[in-house]
């Protein structure tokens, strides 16, 4: 369901073990956005951009859409479409804000996974067991997700210190780990404001100083899923099960096991992205905090072509853009439209280059408006840079959705005993 | 199967399924420790004419938001974005009525169709990014529905006036206003004016899709694509069409309000009728007269969870928590009964082969029929 259906099936490629090109291409990626962001910053005077803060905000925003989206890759992978993340993830925020104001940040943790996980075993039940529409029971979970985190908020927060029937009181952040003596080189280095240094510094600044333990905790999850799903032969299983259903059924996978299995981990993993939310990018459990998190996750997902790296990407992408609109957003994401602007202009190109003429001409008015846009203002409405992360989304799923590949099951109806 | 075990059958998945949510939903109140009886009192008393008045209000917008999803959803499109399409359909109906270009009901009638072009606009950016692109409409109308928000927001303040804590657009001329029906002699609230639409709708709804060459088409292709693709059916062509009527249909869910109590816009518009439509059509298997019944029950819902505050101290929250567990319950209980159904009708035919042809074939004839 989730691209067009018109693709074409290519069963093995996903079955092989990602190329080291593909590793090599990831690096080259981060070094031309760089590059890009570093330019511009120099040719816009945008400071913020690429300021330490920016790049740690952007950690902050990217890693709950990372836990949502790895939540998607698990369920997907096993070929359930999983639309009741945001649900999950509502879910993970309520539990991390019960468990962690009675038993500290890591029952927290915990706590969200586990709420996660009945909103997972839900799914899995609907669409497993009894065979219910993917995206319907999806929907219907996040009727009842938000339901239940806002009438159980106000049985368990009402009356306690600084809580509310909307919110939790004020919670403990989860430990925080700084690497001695880079912190102040690299800050020093930032603040100097030279081309690609300064940048360069910033970013090893916001990776070193002063991380939270669960961005640890979340790219172990998402790198081992990786490891995981792809070196092992229980992943190997769980993703037959997203490919062919039927001929892993042949093979003796118990096939429902499986894919329960798989659900129920999504709903783990989109819980603690709640769990992020509530206790490292908030101080508590508010409600409606998550805001759509969990669509933008499962986007990610897709962007990255269902891949812990691509979905980490592409988590990174968005969580670099909802930054941008919180620090100094007018100035950030104004200068932010240059970079659009010349990059889709550069598609043009390319795709007159490959023969689409229709792509190239769409890509091209886009690309001057944006640069017109971007030369008759200097800043941008509060409202437009709120809808920067969702119009993100929608761009980059429209240039990149031809070469994107789904498991090839993936949404289907699947009963045992039906292969042949 | 005789009619009196079908009609059976229908029915079975949304009773049971609203009996395993009425349990469920007192389990919830029993662990958080509020009674069950006082909620049921409450929710099962009979409204008075002021809250009947409203029931019927907000089902007749319920309705035609759950018909906006069902045309989507009979063909498998999954048309997410009805709050949004709804949210800017409002506000462009809005802002144009106020500019009364034509007199009275001439200026409504305009409006209507503009409210109707505006929500098939923006579910056609879905639409198109569908066909072009490949992108998902799940994805892409759910992005649509933020951005909705915002761009919505940012015009509304270009073209508004503040009005004590809101900002409205200008109010629609008087002579266009659609006056409410008095139903209920005794009630201070009166049924929207512009609820006919639903009607209109629902009947209009109802004849495309059952008696037209695009209804059945749209019917083929949700039933099985390539057996629609086979019979000549352009795919993509149906994919822009019923995103586009969806759209138009979404367009229709702020008329009643906005021609018969508000009068114009304002950021206080009432949220997530988009969502609950969705839920509706579920529940009312996106059939017309089942979405009516949706809209029906999630309305007495939600107007009887309004006092369950004052009168049994329990939130009235409760309400969307039971709202969810029935659409879930009631999409499980369907597929339940439809496996049943497919048991019987397997069982029914192999009995039927066993008695005319010779013994052994029965298997391998009802093979062909499930499969």
């Amino acid at each position: 369901m989730t691209v067009s259906p018109t693709q074409q099936p290519e069963a093995s490629a996903s079955l092989v073990k990602p190329t080291t090109a593909r590793s090599y291409r990831i690096w080259l990626y981060i070094g031309v956005i760089l590059l890009a962001l570093s330019t511009t910053r120099v040719f816009t005077g945008a400071d913020d951009i690429t300021s330490a803060g920016t790049l740690r905000a952007a950690m902050i925003a990217a890693i709950p859409i990372a836990l949502a989206g790895l939540g998607g890759l698990w369920s997907e992978r096993a070929g359930v479409v999983n639309i009741g993340l945001e649900g999950m993830m509502i879910l993970g925020t309520l539990g991390a804000g019960y468990f962690t104001y009675h038993y500290g940040v890591w029952v927290g943790l915990l706590g969200a996974a586990l709420f996660g996980a009945v909103g997972g075993a839900l799914h899995a039940l609907a669409t497993v067991t009894f065979g219910v529409d993917h995206i319907v029971s999806g929907v219907a979970i996040n009727i009842i997700a938000a339901g239940v985190a806002s009438f159980l908020a106000e049985a368990l927060f009402t009356g306690l210190p600084g809580g509310g029937p909307t919110q939790s009181p004020s919670l403990d952040r989860p430990p925080t780990v700084t690497i001695p003596g880079l912190d102040a080189l690299t800050s020093e280095l930032a603040a100097k404001g030279w081309f690609l240094i300064s940048d360069l510094a910033a970013l090893v600044n916001a990776l070193t100083a002063s991380m939270s333990l669960f961005t640890l905790v979340a790219l172990v999850l998402i790198f081992g899923t990786g490891w995981l799903l792809w070196r092992t032969s229980f992943g190997l299983r769980l993703r037959s099960c997203g490919e062919s259903p039927w001929a892993a059924e042949t093979l003796g996978v118990n096939v429902y096991r499986y894919k329960f299995v798989a659900v129920t981990m999504s709903g783990v993993f989109a819980g603690m992205g709640g769990a992020y939310l509530a206790l490292v990018a908030s101080s508590g459990y508010q409600n409606g905090q998550t805001g759509g998190r969990g669509y933008i996750g499962l986007a990610a997902m897709i962007f990255g072509n269902w891949r812990p790296t691509g979905l980490l990407t592409g988590s990174l992408l968005f969580g670099y853009t909802d930054a941008a609109r919180l620090r100094s957003g007018g100035e950030s994401v104004h200068a932010l439209l240059l970079i659009v602007g010349v990059a889709l202009l550069a598609v043009a190109v390319w795709q007159l280059f490959r023969g689409a003429r229709v792509m190239a001409a769409a890509g091209a008015v886009v690309g001057v408006l944006a640069l017109l846009w971007y030369f008759s203002t200097d800043t941008i409405p509060g409202d437009f840079t709120q809808m920067t992360p969702y119009v993100t989304t929608l761009l980059v799923l429209a240039l990149a959705s031809q070469q994107l590949r789904m498991p090839a099951a993936d949404g289907l109806r699947y009963r045992r005993g039906e292969a042949g | 199967m005789n009619i009196l075990r079908r009609t059976a059958l229908v029915l079975a998945a949304p009773v049971l399924a609203i009996v395993v949510a009425g349990v469920l939903t007192s389990i919830v109140l029993l662990t958080v420790g509020d009674s069950p009886a006082a909620f049921w009192e409450t929710m099962l008393s009979w409204p008075e004419n002021r809250s009947l008045v409203n029931i019927i209000n907000e089902a007749s917008v319920l309705y035609l938001s759950g018909l906006a999803a069902a045309v989507g959803f009979r063909m498998n499109l999954f048309n997410i974005g009805v709050e949004g399409q709804y949210r800017v359909a409002t506000f462009a109906a809005a802002l144009f009525a106020a500019q009364a270009f034509l007199p009275g009901v001439l200026n409504t009638v305009a409006t209507i169709m503009v409210a109707m072009l505006a929500g098939a606009a923006w579910a056609g950016i879905a639409a198109v990014l569908r066909v072009t692109r490949g992108v998902s409409e799940v994805i892409s109308t759910i992005m649509l529905n933020a951005i909705a928000v915002s761009m919505v927001a940012y015009l509304l303040r270009k073209t508004g006036s503040r009005e004590g804590q809101t900002i409205v657009t200008d109010t629609i001329p008087e002579s266009s206003w659609v006056p409410g029906i008095p139903l209920l002699p005794d009630s201070v609230t009166d049924v929207y004016g512009l609820a006919i639409l639903a009607v209109i709708a629902g009947i209009a709804f109802s004849v495309v899709l059952n008696r037209t060459r695009f209804g059945f088409d749209l019917r083929a292709t949700g039933g099985s694509e390539s057996a629609a693709v086979a019979s000549g059916v352009n795919v993509k062509r149906m994919v822009i069409y019923s995103m586009l009527l969806s759209g138009a249909l979404a367009g229709l869910i702020g008329m009643p309000n906005l021609f018969g109590v508000s009068h114009n816009y304002g950021s206080t518009i009432q949220t997530g009728i988009g969502f609950a439509g969705i839920a509706v059509a579920l529940l009312g298997r996106n059939h017309p007269l089942g979405i009516a019944g949706g809209a029906l029950i999630f309305a007495y819902l939600s107007e009887q969870a309004n006092p369950l505050g004052i009168l049994a101290g329990i939130s009235p929250e409760i309400i969307a928590v039971m709202q969810g567990v029935v659409v879930l319950c009631v999409v499980i209980a369907y597929e339940v009964v439809r496996r049943y159904r497919d048991r019987l009708e397997q069982r029914s035919v192999a009995e039927a082969l066993d008695a005319s042809g010779p013994s052994g074939s029965g298997g391998s004839s009802t093979k062909e029929v499930t499969a």
